[in-house]
């Protein structure tokens, strides 16, 4: 349920940025997403859907969500590969390996209206 | 038009927890974010540790509950102090909740900080408080199976604590299925088997957070 405090957060962040480029619309909102995080896509977008509910800036806005995979570097070898979640040691040399590409909580970039200033 | 803001979801709460493991350091206090289910016995571990260190560090603890301040005071009965939060219904901790209740602790006189995060093994290991380390501890009844079904805590914590070893004849608990399965996760993570309310393993797992405390203290 933690995906409520996110999603309020990255809506709070969106907005800033939003206003800050004189936007008055949000159309879309780009995540990315690490497998190896606790985070759920559907949690997080039935929990934007209600946060942006009866929201002007987003009425009408698509979250969209990109999912990453969990990648590694092995310490020992360097060799560079991505696995599931459950199993993390280097397939070449069953060394230790730091994860690269899997822990994202990130908010890439937003898409926006801005009305033509000539027009206001 | 696209705005690039490659910003973190968490960036608040990422931005307060750099800012207390910062005030951390400079007050050469370890602390220590403790992970477990309900019921799993992190009151009983806290205590425990609590005995094993007490002579050699100034020890407080933050309790991280939903509701009530019933650790808090089993802690503070001990002579310990000790702050609770109430998160009101939230189902972790987050950085400025520590922020705030390290406030009402004397940082200058403190060696260690344990944190008793909310009773969970989901949404805690997603959130940076500015800890040392993670640690969780898993209870025997609750099954060697935990880190197929929760690999997200397995991998955030830096040791694991097998609790209530002194009951795994009566749940069945198969040591090495559960080791093997850790190994594969985390393999870097040591495991601590203690029977926290009778102090059984208890030296060892003392020995790898006395050590944590001397690295931050000497760096």
């Amino acid at each position: 349920m933690h995906e409520l405090g996110m999603v309020t957060g990255v809506v709070e962040s969106v907005r800033q940025a939003a206003e800050a480029n004189h936007a008055d619309k949000v159309l879309k909102v780009s995540l990315s997403v690490g497998e190896m995080t606790e985070a759920i896509e559907d949690a997080l977008t039935f929990a934007y859907e209600a946060i942006t509910d009866n929201d002007p800036l987003f009425s009408g806005s698509k979250l969209d969500i990109t999912m990453v995979p969990p990648k590694s570097r092995c310490v020992e070898c360097g060799h560079e590969f991505t696995h599931d979640r459950f199993h993390v040691m280097c397939p070449e040399c069953g060394g230790f390996a730091d994860l690269i590409e899997g822990k994202e909580l990130r908010i890439d970039s937003i898409e926006v209206d801005i009305p033509d200033e000539n027009e206001e | 038009m696209q705005i690039d803001m490659k910003q973190p979801i968490l960036d608040k709460n990422d931005r307060l927890a750099q800012e207390n493991r910062a005030l951390f350091a400079e007050k050469r206090v370890f602390v220590l974010d403790l992970l477990a289910s309900p019921g799993s016995g992190k009151t009983s571990t806290i205590l425990a540790t609590i005995e094993a260190l007490r002579d050699e560090f100034n020890i407080a603890v933050i309790e991280g509950d939903i509701a009530s301040d019933v650790d808090a005071k089993r802690i503070g009965a001990q002579g310990i102090a000790a702050v609770q939060i109430n998160t009101g219904g939230a189902c972790h901790l987050e950085s400025d909740m520590i922020r705030r209740a390290v406030d009402a602790l004397d940082l200058d006189n403190l060696d260690l900080i344990i944190v008793e995060n909310v009773g969970n093994l989901v949404c805690p290991t997603d959130f940076d408080l500015g800890e040392g380390a993670k640690v969780m501890i898993l209870s025997v009844p609750e099954g060697d199976d935990k880190p197929l079904k929760y690999p997200g805590v397995f991998q955030a914590s830096e040791a694991i604590i097998l609790n209530k070893v002194d009951t795994m004849s009566v749940f069945n608990f198969d040591e090495k299925a559960f080791r093997d399965e850790v190994a594969q996760l985390n393999p870097k993570a040591p495991i601590f088997p203690i029977a926290a309310t009778k102090g059984e393993g208890v030296d060892a797992w003392a020995n790898w957070l006395r050590d944590r405390i001397h690295a931050l203290q000497q760096a």
